[in-house]
């Protein structure tokens, strides 16, 4: 049911009641349905989202690209593994174009994922190159605009 | 200067519309969740709005021919066709109006004459009274009532009519009651009004938000579309109520004379905004989907949540209210909605705003997210505790 899905990727801290009244269905079979689901991998997590740069914390994030020759017998898989087992690593995709992996990492400052980057990842032995991209503003992350407060400007007509 | 004597007579006997008393209580009060506004909390859809920025950009700033861009209304006689089984000649039949307030206005200057009888169901938008007699017609309220489903019934609309009656207005998907009319419904109406000489003005403006059950026309009816002026338009679709975009459907011989009327009061509906409407003819249908859904998701909360506190509610099944029956609580409409705001911090419209049947009533909107909505039901939970 995509539907319960879609509604939870949207906000997680809905709660069974309320997606059993907005579903039409009972608030056990939602219970039954979520676990279900986080039994099975579709359900893989539950974040916060947070604007960082409203807070005193310092850091800054890098996309980096990342090409590589992939080895035999072992194929793209297992150079992410080396990479994603990184706790600096937030996310980890696989790209079609004009590189292979991108990479996004957090660090405090930019000092710090220079390094991480020039001794963590650069000298891994299938990496051909690297090329490190700083975000300088997230305006919109999983369909969240950053900065923006909504205000209802609605005018009360019928 | 004493401008009671020397200012139009009609235009003084006129109520201001019946919320503003509501809302001028509402002030600057702080810390109120408000349930009540009339329209989508969705912003509109971002690829009409680019069309209309882009016709800005090309220098489109001229007015168009007065009944709208023929564009816009090949599209709107196109979208007609094909939703409700309804042709309509792009040409002369089909006005773009300055939002469905000014259809219903020029659809009445239309058809009525002086001391014309004009019946207006109640609960209903409060326009229909006031424009009604503006152009020299007597309004007629006839109550639906909630053992009706707020329905128009066949027995209802015969008591109510006279050798006066001209005009029957059908507000349905209706604000504020969210009933519907079923093909079976509007088929009991259509039997007495066939042979007649009394016109229908159905107001259809809330004809793509229904749960369920798709939305009939009047005017598909067997021998109705000589008889029927349809007023819809883009605000509650699309969510454009700012664009103020609405039109008329009416055979040529009606559309005629709204034409006239539309001509000089309003000469052509603004141009940026026929170029969003055509757009969102052109490609809307997935955002009314997907509005449609997030409504329907809201009304079965609000719904679930006043029921399971024990207040009795109507099953809605179009627009985006509900409007639940408060009579148990022993207070008037206005006296509840007053309490509600001030002690429970919860703003709702007394159904008295949409007439005198509304006593015993209110409208609550669900054109606001769960979330908000949920905060709002926690309150009024904890306000009906303390009555």
């Amino acid at each position: 049911m995509n539907e319960l899905l879609k509604l939870l990727e949207n906000d997680a801290r809905l709660s069974p009641e309320t997606l059993a009244l907005m579903l039409d269905k009972e608030t056990g079979d939602i219970k039954k349905m979520i676990e279900e689901y986080e039994r099975e991998g579709v359900i893989v997590g539950y974040h916060t989202m947070i604007d960082w740069d409203k807070t005193d914390r310092e850091y800054v994030t890098a996309m980096i690209e990342i090409k590589i020759t992939p080895q035999r017998d072992r194929g793209y898989d297992y150079i992410a593994q080396k990479i994603y087992n990184y706790p600096e690593v937030e996310t980890l995709y696989l790209m079609s174009g004009g590189f292979d992996l991108a990479v996004f990492i957090k660090g405090r400052t930019m000092r710090e994922v220079a390094f991480f980057v020039a001794q963590k990842l650069a000298t891994l032995e299938d990496v051909v190159s690297t090329a490190t991209h700083f975000v300088l503003r997230k305006y919109k992350d999983n369909n969240v605009v950053y900065g923006a407060v909504p205000v209802d400007e609605r005018g009360n007509e019928f | 200067m004493d401008y009671e004597r020397i200012l139009s007579r009609t235009a003084q006997e006129i109520k201001p519309s019946g919320i503003r008393k509501f809302f001028d209580l509402l002030g600057d009060m702080k810390d109120v969740i408000a349930l009540t506004v009339g329209q989508p909390d969705f912003v509109t859809p971002w690829h009409i709005r680019v069309s209309a920025i882009e016709s800005l950009e090309k220098g489109k700033t001229y007015y168009t021919s007065n009944s709208g861009t023929l564009e816009l209304r090949t599209e709107i006689a196109a979208y007609t066709a094909r939703r409700f089984g309804l042709t309509y000649d792009p040409k002369d039949e089909i006005i773009v109006t300055v939002g469905g307030s000014e259809a219903i206005d020029i659809a009445m200057r239309s058809i009525v004459n002086p001391s014309d009888e004009v019946i207006v169901p109640q609960p209903s938008f409060v326009c229909y009274g006031p424009i009604a007699s503006l152009a020299g017609g007597t309004p007629v309220f006839l109550e639906t009532r909630e053992k009706d489903c707020f329905k128009l019934t066949p027995e209802a609309l015969r008591a109510a009519i006279t050798p006066k009656t001209k005009l029957l207005v059908l507000p349905f998907p209706n604000n504020p009651t969210g009933a519907i009319m079923t093909a079976e419904d509007l088929e009991g109406i259509a039997e007495i009004l066939r042979g007649t000489d009394i016109m229908v003005l159905s107001d259809e403006i809330y004809c793509e938000l229904t749960y369920g059950r798709e939305h009939v026309s009047i005017a598909s009816l067997d021998g109705m579309r000589e008889r029927t002026v349809i007023v819809n338009g883009f605000s509650k679709t699309y969510a454009m109520t700012g664009w103020r975009m609405g039109y008329t459907l009416a055979p040529r011989e009606i559309s005629k004379q709204m034409l006239k009327i539309h001509q000089y009061a309003i000469m052509c509906a603004p141009t940026a905004s026929q170029f969003a409407a055509l757009e969102a003819l052109r490609n809307g249908d997935e955002d009314v989907a997907m509005m449609r859904a997030e409504y329907n998701r809201r009304r079965r909360y609000l719904v679930g949540g006043l029921r399971g506190m024990g207040i009795d509610c109507f099953q809605p099944e179009g627009a985006f209210y509900v409007y639940p029956n408060i009579s148990r609580f022993g207070l008037s409409s206005e006296e509840f909605c007053q309490k509600l705001l001030y002690e429970g911090g919860v703003a709702i419209v007394p159904g008295t705003a949409f007439g005198d049947c509304g006593e015993g009533f209110a409208r609550i909107s669900y054109a606001y997210s769960v979330e908000h909505i949920a905060k709002a039901l926690d309150r009024i939970e904890k306000f009906i505790g303390t009555l």
